[in-house]
């Protein structure tokens, strides 16, 4: 390009070179509808951003791989404070939150609320992310304990693996539990 | 805000470099911004890129690699080749769009 008296062109910097080392590594536990979307949103973002990211699901979190599960994740305001009528700030009582019907009512509700803002379900999220280089693991101990196997899981997870191989994956990684 | 002169002319930028003016774009001058950042520029690209303006044009919003996919027809996978790492920062950019503004 060339340039005569005006100012030089401004070419951002997308850091190809200098971003090759970083990663992120998102341990996820909980199997709560809202507890499985951060992990899945910030691995979305850091894999747009070029970040090797591994996501590792332990606990509940299994709930977010397992075919069966994974389309049918709930939300219930039980115990959450921060559960506010649909409009204004008034709180939610917390007797109301345990009657029947209300996870279903709540979880139906959230369910909207991500939709409307184009944000996938939690199956097409995990499909996005693996679509988009991201890697997937499922933590071994969880797995035995729940007496699943690799063939229940969602088929872009890659392993099961231990401790000690989640030691090696996430070496030099930045790290976030969920 | 700036002005700057990319494939001879004199357009606004912001500050990371991103065409701010819908309407001062044209293909010869996102085959310049294509060139900056190292993209070569193929039909399938092109492609790409006309749907990231006619969207913009319809929703006044860069679509997300999210939308690309979707809506466009294009597969996050496919995005990440043809603009590699960085997709939707890179098709907003040759695009002479902002960057996207959602989270997904």
């Amino acid at each position: 390009m060339t340039m005569t008296d005006t100012a030089p062109a401004i070419v951002p910097d997308f850091g190809d070179e200098d971003e090759v080392d970083r990663k992120l590594v998102i341990i996820c536990s909980k199997g709560n509808l809202d507890m499985a979307y951060p992990g899945l949103v910030l691995a979305n973002a850091a894999l747009g951003e070029g970040i090797e990211t591994h996501l590792f699901f332990t606990f509940w979190g299994l709930d977010m791989i397992l075919k069966s599960r994974m389309h049918d994740l709930q939300f219930t305001p039980v115990g959450n404070t921060a559960m506010h009528m649909p409009v204004g700030d008034s709180r939610i009582p917390q007797f109301l939150t345990a009657l029947p019907g209300m996870q279903g009512m709540s979880t139906k509700m959230m369910k909207k609320q991500i939709a409307d803002l184009g944000v996938p379900e939690v199956p097409d999220m995990l499909e996005q992310i693996v679509a988009a280089g991201g890697h997937l693991w499922a933590c071994r101990m969880s797995v035995d304990m729940m007496k699943v196997s690799e063939d229940d899981m969602y088929d872009g997870v890659e392993a099961v693996i231990n401790a000690t191989d989640f030691m090696d994956k996430s070496a030099g990684g930045q790290l976030l539990f969920i | 805000m700036s002005t700057t002169m990319i494939a001879g002319r004199d357009v606004h930028v912001d500050d990371d470099g991103f065409l701010t003016e819908y309407d001062e774009w044209d293909e010869a001058l996102g085959a310049e911004l294509a060139k900056n950042i190292g993209v070569e520029m193929t039909d399938e690209h092109w492609a790409v890129i006309r749907f990231l303006r006619d969207d913009y044009k319809a929703q006044g919003e860069t679509a997300t690699t999210r939308r690309v996919d979707t809506v466009g027809g294009f597969p996050v996978k496919r995005q990440f080749v043809l603009f590699p790492k960085k997709p939707a920062k890179k098709m907003a950019y040759i695009a002479g769009l902002p960057k996207p503004h959602g989270c997904v």
